[in-house]
């Protein structure tokens, strides 16, 4: 394959702004769809994607494409995910590419997301060009979109391309601009092999798959290669390349983007960013990889049903394997048992697989209110990890905690601007910077704590401002804060897993709130229900569940039985859902009350 | 032996707070409905495999007291003559007060009905009016009086408690009213706002405000003193009776014996295997074309297995103050009665009163009902 008919282009944008369809057009006008496999999303393969409209995983397609000069070229798509929970596979994806399509929602504008994308291409020197997409809306304002996007980012939009990828529109200018603008690949196909790792996952028939691009040299079946970081060495089986199907090709050479099978057993033994090189023929030096990413937000999962923790603990394992971002190790609570500690990039990462373990794996779990990794010194000079409140040592033997900040930045339209400073402000934010983007939005960048991130911070955003203001955040530091343990007593007993790490002023009203909260969450049972905040041991305060008085059904003869039956049936179906912890039944929604407490 | 129940779907008009299904309909198609009946009773006896003797048979509505002494009567020949009746065979007609003269009753009694339930609900006006029923309190005072003399000296009268805004002492007084008509029966039922009634829409739109759960468990103990020192046996959740004069028909649900329905809407229990519930659509139209094409009104409902058998059994043993019979259990389904729900068991154990290998709810546990049974489901 010619170099010079090769190009590897990214798409970027904030979530909702129509990456994902703008991709399923560019399939179907080269023709990698046939009409019956038009479904929506296509690049969106599992289930959750297509349903929550977000796109989770990378995937990398390659389209033939003849240009309008009757030359015949291979385009590389690499999808990216577009929530700043996956910022990191995006910033790889663009590794393995030489430009990217910006595309700026013709009505919303520039985005927190769309920024920090773009600025994460332009830092690999990509070529960046412009698409407004949705300009059939009519809310659509490209001209005042392009401006924005010239004043915010600095591009040049004269020749942004006006597209609707929901109607089809611009998608021919779209190809032609990949193939005029964005430069073709370099390298050397003779050089020794340099292949760049970007994603992996693994697969039960095929074993590990790794997404690679070529950034020296030639790869083939047959060829004995060697994986740069951890030194595996393996046969290649298979080499090829998605068109969405996989088609299996004879090489890969230099530029080229493409999968290589190689009998790779598990997918930590080809880790996204390691270099691949020929066993005789190395090269000398790796490619720079990829920093490692690491978990920032942990909850604890739990089988409802005891007996089911092998079954967790397997659908863990499987899902580990294709997603490097997610940790977990076991963990033992006195009122849940046994369950395990799982580490997630963020909330929404932590949903997505709380859902794929009940929906694909039929785990039933109790999932605990989600916190951040603290660094506590001890007053013997140790320095602990804590990701849980209950590997919180006494407050005696604490000699400091410090707590991981953000670097979080807000794009709004001005008339919000007030109510999100007070915002940042509550979350304990200090400003670094306000901004005026254009004349009506605005950029304001606040330090916070991501404890207040992780809690509910966004759902605030999102309700303060009517669901306009975007939110990107980057990691800061790790700072010094007054933080104490907040414990949750039923009928007197703490419940480990209830067990929360808060700031110190904010204690008394959380302890308050959340245990009228919890009050709301847990039905009325036999038995009255004690709820107590604890800091240390002074309860701050109490909330009591009733006991139930009364629940009868008062008539029950001939076509009552079944009827009536059945209803019975299924309200226990409903309990079955809530976790025995003593002689207290708690909902699911009891063990993340604290976020909904509103302040 | 078994029971059959006749389902008459018609009211003069529809109170806000039933669910049942009911018509109202002109005096000629309660006489084709009657014809219906007669079409199913005949149905039922070409299709039995064994012949039926009939222990108890009720009239259930709806108003069954919209039936003439005439309609009665010539239902219940139709049964006589294909059926069998046992000795003492209880017969019940369902009736409301404000359609009952001295003549009907005088006939009901000479037609074969021996037991009345009158449906008082109140005797009280202003209940009787928040509950949107046809008759005053004077005019159930008349139709228990008529009933007497009409020769009925098993009278059943049912009476709501839990009404909204109904304090301890108007109950106490219309108890008081209940309790000077000396019936042999009494049935008490806690105001139900069933979905899908004017009542549960006034409930959720804020205009009726339904009695505190607290005041509803103080009303129901209450009741439960004041009958049981008046002589009355509480043998259900919510019926009382004179001693020997429980409703054997209800006994019939409650213990899982066969009980044959007939009538749009009626359910049918048939005990072979481990037990088969039937129903008939609530659909008049239906069921005048299934009959008239000689075919089955009743669809299957559900059908058993031992262990499905066993928690309904359960379910409904229960209900009434005899409870779990553990001979009786181990007898019918081969196993120990704790062995088969010890989960269960020790979680209502609070709850339960045990009494020479029978085991039954307290009043506490009656209360609870819903909440503890559903250990066992």
């Amino acid at each position: 394959m010619n170099q010079k008919q090769i190009r590897n282009f990214s798409i970027i944008a904030h979530i909702d702004h129509g990456k994902s369809t703008l991709a399923d057009r560019l399939l179907e006008a080269t023709g990698a769809l046939t009409d019956r496999e038009k479904s929506d999303q296509y690049l969106d393969k599992m289930e959750l994607e297509k349903e929550r409209g977000i796109t989770i995983k990378a995937q990398a397609v390659r389209l033939k494409y003849t240009a309008k000069n009757g030359q015949h070229y291979i385009l590389n798509l690499i999808d990216t995910p577009g929530h700043v929970d996956f910022s990191y596979e995006v910033s790889r994806s663009l590794s393995a590419c030489e430009g990217a399509i910006l595309v700026v929602d013709a009505a919303q504008g520039v985005e927190a997301q769309t920024l920090a994308n773009v600025y994460m291409a332009i830092d690999q020197d990509l070529e960046v060009f412009p698409v407004i997409n949705k300009i059939d809306l009519p809310s659509a304002e490209p001209e005042r979109i392009k401006q924005e996007v010239e004043d915010i980012i600095g591009i040049d939009t004269s020749d942004a391309i006006l597209a609707s990828a929901k109607e089809g529109l611009g998608i021919e200018d779209i190809l032609e601009a990949v193939v005029q603008r964005i430069p073709s690949p370099g390298g050397d196909p003779d050089a020794p092999l340099k292949a760049l790792t970007f994603d992996s996952w693994y697969d039960s028939y095929q074993g590990v798959i790794v997404l690679v691009r070529i950034v020296d040299g030639t790869v083939k079946k047959g060829d004995k290669i060697k994986l740069m970081a951890t030194g595996g060495v393996y046969e290649v089986q298979k080499v090829g390349a998605f068109s969405p199907h996989p088609l299996e090709l004879s090489e890969l050479a230099a530029g080229e983007v493409g999968f290589i099978i190689a009998g790779i057993k598990v997918v930590e033994d080809a880790k996204v960013g390691d270099t691949i090189t020929h066993f005789r023929r190395p090269a000398e030096k790796a490619l720079p990889g990829y920093q490692d990413v690491k978990p920032m937000v942990f909850s604890g999962l739990y089988p409802i049903d005891s007996a089911d923790y092998d079954d967790l603990r397997d659908a863990l394992e499987k899902l580990r394997l294709n997603d490097a971002a997610f940790s977990f190790e076991p963990e033992n609570s006195l009122a849940l048992g046994f369950g395990f500690r799982c580490g997630f990039l963020g909330l929404l990462h932590m949903e997505i697989i709380q859902e794929r373990l009940e929906r694909e794996f039929n785990v039933e779990l109790i999932t605990t209110a989600p916190t951040v990794v603290y660094r506590v010194t001890t007053t013997k000079g140790h320095v602990l990890q804590v990701e849980s409140a209950n590997m919180l040592p006494e407050a005696q033997h604490i000699e400091t905690i410090e707590e991981p900040f953000v670097l979080a930045s807000i794009h709004v339209p001005n008339e919000f601007v007030g109510p999100v400073l007070n915002l940042c402000i509550e979350k304990r934010g200090v400003q670094r910077e306000l901004k005026y983007l254009t004349a009506n939005r605005v950029m304001v960048v606040y330090e916070l704590p991501l404890n207040e991130i992780v809690l509910d911070f966004f759902d605030r955003l999102k309700s303060i401002t009517r669901g306009y203001a975007s939110l990107d955040y980057e990691h800061l530091d790790f700072r010094v804060s007054k933080l104490v343990r907040l414990n949750v007593l039923i009928n007197g007993d703490v419940v480990d897993a209830l067990s929360l790490i808060v700031h110190q002023d904010k204690a008394q009203f959380r302890g308050r709130e959340l245990v009228s909260k919890m009050k709301e969450f847990i039905p009325r049972q036999q038995y009255e229900v004690a709820i107590q905040a604890a800091i240390g041991n002074k309860v701050i305060a109490r909330s009591t569940v009733k006991a139930l008085r009364k629940d009868v059904t008062a008539k029950c003869y001939g076509g009552d039985i079944t009827r009536k039956r059945k209803l019975l049936e299924k309200q226990k179906a409903g309990k079955k859902r809530m976790k025995q912890v003593g002689s207290v039944e708690l909902p699911q929604d009891a063990f993340l009350a604290i976020l909904k407490v509103k302040e | 032996m078994s029971s059959l129940y006749l389902h008459i779907p018609f009211c003069s008009s529809k109170c806000p707070y039933c669910d049942f299904y009911s018509l109202v309909a002109s005096q000629h198609q309660v006489d084709d409905y009657v014809d219906l009946l007669v079409r199913n009773i005949a149905y039922l006896h070409q299709h039995s495999s064994d012949p039926q003797a009939f222990r108890t048979i009720y009239f259930g509505g709806g108003t069954p007291s919209l039936l003439s002494s005439l309609q009665v009567e010539r239902i219940l020949t139709t049964i006589s003559q294909t059926f069998e009746l046992e000795d003492g065979c209880e017969i019940t007609l369902e009736a409301n007060p404000g359609t009952l003269a001295q003549t009907q009753l005088r006939d009901y009694r000479r037609a074969g009905i021996n037991r009345l339930s009158i449906g008082i609900q109140s005797l009280d006006d202003r209940n009787l009016r928040m509950l949107g029923r046809i008759h005053s309190a004077e005019e159930a005072r008349q139709a228990v009086s008529l009933a007497r003399r009409a020769g009925f000296d098993n009278l059943s009268l049912d009476l709501i408690f839990a009404l909204p805004g109904e304090t301890l002492s108007i109950l106490s007084a219309d108890l008081d009213k209940l309790l000077e008509l000396t019936p042999d029966h009494v049935s008490l039922y806690g105001l139900t706002f069933e979905e899908e009634t004017d009542f549960s829409e006034q409930l959720k739109q804020g205009t009726l405000i339904a009695c505190h759960e607290d005041l509803y468990a103080e009303q129901y103990r209450f009741l439960h003193e004041r009958l049981c020192d008046a002589g009355y046996e509480h043998y259900e959740i919510s019926n009382f009776s004179r001693p020997g004069l429980q409703c054997q028909h209800n006994q019939a649900y409650w213990k899982r014996k066969t009980c044959w329905a007939v009538g749009v809407g009626a359910h049918s229990f048939i005990s072979r295997n481990w037990g088969e519930r039937w129903a008939i659509p609530p659909d008049l139209k239906k069921y005048s074309e299934r009959l008239t094409n000689n075919e089955n009104p009743a669809r299957l409902l559900e059908t058993f297995d031992r262990l499905s058998a066993a928690k309904e059994w359960v379910y409904l043993a229960l209900r009434t103050a005899a409870g779990i019979d553990q001979p009786a259990f181990k007898r019918l389904f081969e196993q120990n009665f704790l062995e088969t729900f010890p989960d269960a068991i020790g979680k209502v154990r609070p709850y339960l009163a045990t009494d020479q290998g029978r085991m039954a709810f307290t009043l506490d546990g009656w209360l609870l009902y819903d909440y503890l049974i559903s250990h066992f489901l």
